[in-house]
């Protein structure tokens, strides 16, 4: 699949977002006054920003508010309702915690829930789809949620649980990549099953000379060496960097800083490579995806 | 809603006759000219005159298949011209994925449409589809797919004739058949029980309605007589076996070299 920046930067950012408006939510810290303003302003900052980002791959933006309207069918328009609602109540929370300095758990509880349903339903977007057998496995909710929890947690000073989340993260992420790699096979979609020929089958002549929206869109090749390379680096600044960072070094600031810069660079790594090496089954058509 | 109907009344589409097509490209030419001009936002072409790339909905695709030997003899390699547009799958995964409900199955007739005026261009539906069905016109923004020519099938403006696919109205070589699948009185339902007609990738549980008539078995050659029935054969018989006079001498030479 084409792994387009806006929606790489979309599930980075406002992962990390929600997860910091969950820990927020659960009172994990408690703040209140300007403390509570910075980390509202930081959390808001990364999921807002992350869902606005992602309305710029629409190609027809004006009709965006319809995508509300589908909720029971679709995980797409349900991200849409978890997000919107679990901002409106994080946004009351955060208003009554920064002005008042009330801090009343039911909206907490509630909003930080929605934060969390907001990440499961955008990882069910891409877990639902049987046409990409890399993402059609449980593993990927699980490293959605664990990324975002992760992110939250290293975002809102709970060392302990961000190390014990990013072990979590690093070790749902190894076995995605593993599993990932036999799902198409598992998955049985071959150049026989597509055009139901007997014999060996193989393309002759594409429909056309030139590309067109489903070879650019979702027959993307990346080259093998690299993506082990990416794996590694991926594996060592989303996972690896932080936990030796917070566990070997005494809690400072700029540690903290490093520690969550180190975490955004591998996630950003991990989910370029999540769309780069998925394997549409379209490609099939296309003469894509061929075995040895 | 973008969820299924439980069942619908007909189920119309295409049946598509691997063994006629001659990959000619004329649906292909024939279906952009009726849908670039009807129902919905133009089908666009990008740099037509350097590197083109256009939206289409229906495109054909060559396979060459390799038959496995017959008794250790090497068969020779065949191609099959292999035309591809939506299914009009009866658990078209394209539907419930939609956000906004532009995408929908009519109960009435089973055909799969987008609704233009409320689609925002996410792509997702495009991804659900195993069949690469679905292409998002870069002009318009919004999801471009086969219509089943809903605006010529039920056209009484046009004659009687014309009323069916432009694809299938204009195939030569008669590859293309449009009709009722849930009929089984009707000529495409007794094509595909007569020629096996077969779903393409049915482990995708997509349970498509257009279905695929393999190519029929080759004919088989006839065996090479012997000889003594073609009165011909001697002289079509090798003239000379052995080289003879200077060539074989220099053939001998060679060879103790």
């Amino acid at each position: 699949m084409q792994p387009a920046p806006s929606v790489i930067i979309f599930s980075t950012l406002s992962g990390a977002g929600f997860g910091l408006l969950f820990f927020l939510g659960i009172g994990f810290p408690v703040v209140s006054g300007g403390v509570a303003f910075v980390f509202y302003l930081i959390a808001f900052g990364l999921a807002v920003g992350g869902l606005l980002a992602s309305v710029f791959h629409l190609g027809n933006k004006k009709n965006a508010w319809k995508s509300f309207s589908q909720w029971r069918t679709s995980w797409l328009s349900r991200e849409g309702w978890f997000a919107v609602v679990g901002l409106l109540v994080m946004g009351l929370y955060a208003f009554l915690q920064v002005f008042f300095d009330t801090t009343v758990f039911t909206l907490g509880f509630t909003g930080a829930a929605l934060s969390l349903a907001t990440v499961f339903a955008t990882s069910m977007i891409y877990a639902q789809l049987r046409t990409i057998p890399r993402w059609n496995q449980p593993a990927t909710p699980g490293f959605f949620l664990s990324a975002s929890l992760a992110g939250g947690a290293l975002l809102s000073g709970n060392v302990t649980t961000a190390v014990i989340f990013l072990i979590i993260l690093g070790a749902i992420t190894v076995f995605h990549w593993w599993k990932g790699d036999q799902r198409f096979a598992e998955a049985g979609s071959t150049i026989e099953t597509a055009t139901q020929l007997k014999g060996r089958v193989s393309l002759w002549e594409k429909p056309h000379t030139g590309q067109n929206y489903l070879t650019h869109e979702m027959i993307f090749h990346v080259a093998r060496k690299h993506a082990v390379k990416l794996r590694v680096i991926a594996i060592l600044a989303m996972s690896v960097v932080p936990v030796v960072l917070l566990v070997l070094f005494p809690v400072h600031h700029v540690l903290a800083a490093i520690a969550v810069l180190s975490y955004l660079a591998g996630v950003f790594v991990q989910r370029w490579l999540f769309f780069a090496e998925a394997e549409h089954v379209v490609g099939l058509y296309y003469g894509a995806h061929a075995r040895a | 809603m973008t969820a299924l109907p439980a069942t619908t009344a007909r189920k119309l589409g295409l049946v598509i006759d691997l063994d006629t097509c001659v990959g000619c490209h004329a649906c292909v030419t024939a279906c952009k000219g009726w849908n670039t001009q009807n129902y919905g936002a133009p089908l666009s072409d990008q740099d037509a005159y350097g590197d083109a790339s256009g939206t289409f909905l229906n495109r054909i695709h060559s396979f060459q298949v390799q038959p496995e030997p017959v008794n250790d003899v090497p068969q020779l390699a065949q191609t099959t011209h292999f035309p591809k547009s939506c299914l009009h799958c009866e658990d078209a995964p394209c539907v419930t994925v939609c956000p906004t409900g532009a995408s929908y199955k009519r109960a009435e007739d089973g055909i799969v449409l987008v609704n233009e005026d409320a689609c925002m261009g996410c792509g997702l539906c495009a991804w659900a589809c195993p069949y690469g069905a679905r292409e998002m016109d870069q002009a318009a923004g919004v999801m471009k797919k086969c219509t089943l020519c809903v605006d010529r099938i039920y056209n009484e403006n046009l004659e009687e004739i014309d009323r069916q696919p432009a694809c299938v109205r204009t195939c030569p070589a008669g590859a293309r058949h449009f009709g009722d699948l849930a009929d089984p009185d009707s000529h495409v339902s007794k094509l595909v029980a007569e020629r096996g007609g077969l779903d393409l990738m049915p482990e995708q549980g997509t349970k498509p309605v257009n279905q695929y008539l393999p190519p029929r078995p080759r004919d088989t050659i006839q065996p090479v007589m012997s000889g003594d029935e073609d009165i011909l054969a001697p002289f079509l018989a090798p003239v000379a076996e052995e080289p003879k006079g200077f060539l074989a001498w220099v053939d001998r030479a060679l060879e103790k070299l």
